[in-house]
């Protein structure tokens, strides 16, 4: 009744074109990159200055400067340049990328991004780079799961959690489904198999728009 | 004769006071200057301000700093993470002041105290609770959050190649705040892993140009290597 994190990673590779410039943020997110071809020549950006990544090859040995932005060992594809930290943000906030891929906690109907602080006081609190990606790449997609571990919709009309960004998400992929953000809120673009229209309406905590959508 | 190699790590932070602001390169391990840390972490000094990206890994370098209570400030923009124990435990025992800057900003006020700009606005954080108290402003429609340079009284940054001008380059992603500390700092201290006669890098590729490094560690110079 639902897609597995690996069919909603392919469901996101399908949808970012051949030649785009991406930048996959921590956790579901990097997973996305397993799901392009090397005659794609998708582009992936990683903030502390590499465009070119890509998985590292099995048996390969890892290198303690080649990392992603979850600090774990990637390679470089053929055409991959290296960038101080200035650079790599400017790509960034300059709107040189055309997508981005982030998880979240919560975002809301109007776009707005919650996730990198639960708001709670004795935790420091850790942005990373989400606040300028939120508002540099193209277009945001969010990779998330539909619902918190306590059955919460992460999909809400406005977030109760600190923001990353006013407005920011172009389309979110759930477990469930696949939803734009549009000017007059949520509008399903697809349901995941076995996920009926209703049944999407019903655990999502804000106004969904289902006219047209397909079931994937 | 310009010759900004010293002999040994210790002689290079020996001048690092009590209190000193002091910009630490690297993201996670990649780039950080563990040894030059180790090296102001037995030289003594304390209540320093630190600005690097992340707060320390493992026990060495930055976190055995924060672990020593030698730490009173840290600006970064994710100090968290899997082998954070050391920033954690301070944290929560109220042991250091933390501001968290997120990371292009970070970036973009040191490149603004390096070259001499009294600030910019960037569109990052606006809306959110780090634009708080902070100026704002809508430009073209878009709103903006204005944001100071931060500079530092020394950078302790880890490179790959340097000549006695101080030219260097780095290795892979371990650039990353490199460049940009150099610039930011009064006094910018490098490691290096390879040390190259003057006129032996290709002007073409030096990416931190000379000006803006104070001296050079070899990493060899402590077992008695010479390049």
């Amino acid at each position: 009744m639902s897609r597995t994190r690996v069919e909603t990673a392919r469901a996101i590779a399908r949808d970012i074109p051949p030649g785009s410039v991406v930048n996959l943020g921590i956790g579901l997110p990097v997973t996305v990159v397993e799901h392009w071809d090397a005659a794609d020549e998708v582009i992936v950006h990683s903030e502390n200055g590499i465009l070119g990544m890509r998985a590292l090859a099995p048996g390969a040995a890892p290198d303690p400067d080649l990392v992603n932005a979850g600090k774990q060992p990637v390679g470089l594809v053929p055409g991959a340049a290296i960038f101080h930290h200035a650079d790599s943000f400017a790509m960034m906030r300059g709107g040189h990328l055309d997508y981005c891929v982030l998880g979240a906690y919560q975002v809301a109907a109007t776009g707005d991004l919650a996730n990198w602080s639960l708001g709670r006081p004795d935790v420091a609190a850790a942005v990373g780079g989400a606040m300028d990606l939120a508002v540099g790449a193209k277009r945001v997609f969010v990779f998330m799961d539909h619902l918190t571990k306590d059955g919460e919709s992460r999909l809400v009309e406005s977030c109760t959690l600190p923001l990353t960004g006013v407005g920011s998400v172009t389309r979110v992929y759930t477990d469930l489904a696949t939803l734009d953000v549009t000017p007059a809120g949520f509008r399903a673009r697809e349901l995941a198999p076995g996920v009926t229209p209703a049944q999407l309406q019903e655990v999502t905590a804000a106004p969904v728009d289902l006219r047209g959508v397909t079931h994937g | 004769m310009i010759d900004k190699f010293v002999a040994t790590r210790a002689e290079a932070v020996a001048d690092i006071p009590d209190g000193a602001t002091v910009l630490v390169s690297g993201f996670g391990t990649s780039g950080q200057p563990v040894e030059l840390l180790d090296a102001l972490a037995e030289q003594g000094a304390t209540g320093l301000t630190i600005v690097c990206n992340n707060g320390g890994t493992g026990e060495s370098g930055l976190a055995r700093l924060i672990r020593l209570g030698r730490v009173a400030k840290l600006i970064a923009s994710y100090p968290r993470g899997a082998n954070a124990q050391a920033f954690e435990d301070a944290y929560a025992k109220g042991a250091l002041e933390y501001e968290c800057v997120p990371q292009g900003t970070l970036a973009e006020r040191l490149r603004a105290a390096g070259g001499g700009l009294g600030g910019f606005f960037t569109p990052t954080g606006y809306g959110t609770p780090l634009a708080e108290g902070k100026e704002t402003r809508v430009i073209d429609g878009r709103g903006y959050v204005f944001e100071t340079p931060l500079g530092g009284d020394f950078a302790l940054v880890k490179a790959a190649t340097a000549d006695r001008w101080g030219n260097l380059t780095y290795r892979y992603a371990g650039r990353n705040f490199g460049p940009l500390m150099c610039m930011a700092a009064s006094t910018a201290v490098a490691e290096v892993d390879n040390r190259v006669p003057l006129g032996d890098m290709d002007p073409e590729v030096v990416v931190t140009p000379g000006i803006f490094v104070q001296r050079v560690v070899h990493d060899g110079a402590e077992q008695g290597r010479t390049a």
